[in-house]
């Protein structure tokens, strides 16, 4: 029996979407969500929905958009290979820790486990890519799974979350009395600090002759960018970022030491194991963070402060382990630390450093060779970007020469899948990021394999306009894997070598301003250009054919075996 | 490597093994055993899990079990922390049933459970070791069929399930 109160269960979904104060979806119709769609008709002046060219698309969008934001991204998909097109984005949002909730259709509950069409089990596909997921058959059950996923997905450690939702349970009529979820007992978010733990870890920085701090992103997770600072500002630790980390602590700020990992900076991979106290905030000590396990920082006293309890002792063990949000144990921990400096041990950082920028960044910022190099092109881009501007990367040796040069001095500027490594995330992650702020600048740097990845999201840039800055670091091969082929695997150069379209031809068929940059003597001049003009802009830059990225610690080395060539 | 037996309190979900058994599949870590079956409290299901491995290992698995959404709680103990029990059953023909095989039935404290035309089941509580013990046994005796169960396990230690849903 339909009561007058009653709505469609299509109805229900979007009206939940607008009660968690989504305020864009990025998504793709098809028959299963069909119901769904038909109800964005009527709301599209509370929320709105952008029609990416893939799912994969949509959901690296609405990654972008989570991550500049801080917000849940929304996606929505048909079932079958709409859903499946969704896996790689949540598995990336799995890894990196980003709070996404996707709705797919799925076919009516009667025909579950038939082999219909467009069926497939996508709860249990994406199971191991999911902070959580559940499949709602009856339209009772759509408002509280909505609340639940959105609480799940932005809570504790962030994660994507995937509902699926049955066509039944999609045109049925049910009450739409919205209820947010504030926690449920099987899944504990707030951890009390452990005031003995912040006492032992005091006491440990306080004997430390040579501290040193390493960040992660669970400090713009955490929203402890600031209580970072004044730990830092207090104590006079060095401290170095990791990947995702970049962007939480200003480059300018005089205890920043440079960042770690495979193709960090120099001195804070090799001074790790020289530290004799490391603190870890926010981080997983992910194995391009660490290298050899057997070999790193084992002359030090680890303290790890994790948010997720799983993380601590899982890769380092340690000696202190601080179990709870960052915001909260930093600030504690500064209290509890006494005001101090290093300026002996920073002066290491910095004698090292001195030897990276002669041995390698002279050769990447200021060539002397014909070619155009990769450095140079993002050393221009800092000379003319924003403070805010926000750096979108792909994957592959682009990603590392963008990340090691730009200058991050604002929290959420970086934008990149660091965990899983996809290929193609970074043009549909640039949109997403742009739409949630078009005044803001995103520059999305992306090599000529990725982009050709997702590159029919520049048919999405078309449409809603984002004014993405797009630079092509075009070197013709998937330069990343060539590096490792010409190091370690006898120059064999099997298939990473790309005959590619005529890139501004493309662009310019999408309507977007194209501009192809291969003399040194134009690129100021055409970077400047790019970032003043309104709208999407297409920058091609053809770089040198064969650059390798250093430093470099080689897989299976010591951090303390990082190389500068 | 050591014989760990893993205690997970959960929620009764649909999918909630799933979740729990593919952390074991993405280490490649194999099951001795699981038990799965409602707990004392309505709604809370309890599952106990055999393993052999490393502490290490044992140690990361409850982490990550104990880091799925609906998982209220995941521990672990070695085989001296619990009190546990599986039962065998042991199908035999009726012809085969003699003095002798009455003896082994008093040695083994086994129980007859059900009598067919044809055949008989045996019962037998108890450790692996002994269960195993009774089969290579009753081998000699035609056995038709076997069966075990997983492991049915309660801690030694002093803690309810009520406690982990405070």
């Amino acid at each position: 029996m339909k009561e007058e109160s009653m709505i469609r269960g299509a109805d229900i979904v979007v009206q939940s979407l607008i009660a968690e104060q989504a305020e864009i979806i990025f998504g793709y119709p098809g028959g299963a969500i069909m119901p769904v769609y038909d109800a964005l008709y009527d709301y599209h002046e509370q929320i709105k929905h952008v029609l990416t060219r893939h799912e994969q698309g949509a959901i690296h969008a609405a990654q972008g958009y989570a991550r500049v934001s801080g917000k849940v991204g929304v996606c929505l998909a048909t079932s079958g290979p709409g859903a499946t097109n969704l896996i790689t984005g949540l598995a990336d949002a799995q890894i990196d820790s980003t709070p996404l909730v996707c709705i797919t259709g799925q076919v009516a509950a009667h025909l579950l486990g038939t082999d219909a069409f467009q069926e497939t089990d996508v709860v249990g596909i994406s199971m191991p890519g999911t902070k959580w997921n559940i499949q709602v058959r009856r339209v009772e059950d759509i408002a509280p799974a909505i609340a639940k996923g959105f609480y799940i997905a932005r809570s504790g450690r962030p994660g994507p979350v995937l509902i699926d939702i049955t066509k039944n349970a999609q045109v049925d009529f049910g009450q739409m009395n919205y209820t947010p979820c504030l926690g449920f007992r099987s899944y504990k978010v707030h951890q009390p600090i452990d005031p003995n733990a912040i006492q032992k870890a005091a006491e440990l920085i306080k004997q430390a002759k040579r501290p040193y701090l390493l960040f992660g992103q669970g400090v713009v997770l955490g929203k402890a960018e600031t209580e970072l600072k004044f730990f830092l500002d207090k104590t006079g630790i060095p401290g170095a970022s990791t990947l995702l980390g970049s962007g939480a602590l200003s480059e300018d700020h005089p205890n920043y030491v440079g960042k770690l990992g495979m193709h960090g900076n120099y001195a804070p991979n090799l001074l790790t194991n020289q530290c004799d106290v490391l603190i870890a905030v926010g981080m997983r000590f992910d194995d391009r963070v660490t290298g050899d396990l057997k070999r790193y920082a084992k002359q030090a006293k680890v303290i790890h402060l994790e948010l997720d309890a799983a993380e601590i002792n899982k890769n380092v063990k340690v000696e202190v382990g601080v179990l709870g949000d960052c915001k909260e144990s930093l600030s504690m921990l500064t209290e509890a630390v006494e005001q101090g400096s290093h300026p002996e041990w920073l002066g290491k950082f910095r004698e090292l450093e001195q030897m990276e920028k002669e041995a390698v960044m002279q050769h990447d910022i200021t060539p002397t060779k014909v070619g155009l190099t990769m450095g140079e092109v993002i050393n221009q881009i800092n000379r003319y970007k924003a403070d805010d501007a926000v750096l979108v990367t792909d994957v592959g040796q682009h990603q590392m020469i963008a990340w090691r040069y730009f200058q991050y001095k604002k929290t959420r500027t970086q934008i990149t899948s660091g965990g899983l490594g996809t290929m193609g995330f970074a043009l549909p992650a640039a949109l997403g990021a742009q739409l949630y702020d078009y005044s803001r600048q995103v520059v999305c740097v992306v090599g000529d394999g990725g982009i050709q990845m997702t590159i029919q999201e520049l048919g999405t840039i078309m449409q809603t306009k984002a004014p993405v800055k797009i630079v092509l670091l075009n070197n013709n091969y998937l330069g990343m894997v060539r590096q490792w082929q010409q190091m370690f695997f006898d120059k064999r150069y099997s298939f990473t070598e790309l005959n590619n379209p005529d890139f501004i031809k493309l662009a310019e068929a999408y309507g977007i301003k194209a501009q192809k940059v291969t003399e040194r003597n134009t690129l100021t001049e055409s970077i400047e250009d790019m970032l003043i003009h309104d709208g999407p802009y297409f920058l091609e830059v053809v770089v040198e054919k064969e650059d390798n990225v250093f430093p470099m610690i080689a897989t299976g080395c010591s951090v303390e075996e990082v190389r500068l060539s | 490597m050591k014989r760990y037996t893993i205690f997970v309190i959960t929620e009764n979900f649909i999918g909630i093994l799933n979740r729990i058994t593919i952390i074991f599949t993405r280490r490649g870590i194999n099951i001795d055993a699981l038990t799965a079956s409602e707990s004392s409290v309505d709604g809370i299901h309890r599952i106990t899990i055999e393993v052999t491995t490393s502490e290490e290992m044992v140690v990361q698995l409850v982490n990550q079990i104990e880091k799925i959404i609906d998982v209220i709680k995941a521990f672990y103990h070695e085989d001296s922390g619990v009190v546990y029990q599986e039962i065998a059953l042991y199908k035999i023909p009726v012809a085969r049933l003699d003095g002798s095989l009455e003896k082994i039935i008093r040695q083994h404290h086994a129980k007859i459970i059900s009598a067919e035309q044809e055949f008989v089941v045996l019962e037998v509580a108890g450790h692996k070791e002994q269960t195993q013990e009774l089969l290579e046994i009753l081998k000699g005796y035609g056995l038709l069929e076997f069966a075990r169960s997983g492991r049915v396990a309660v801690a030694k230690r002093m803690r309810t399930i009520d406690q982990y849903l405070s």
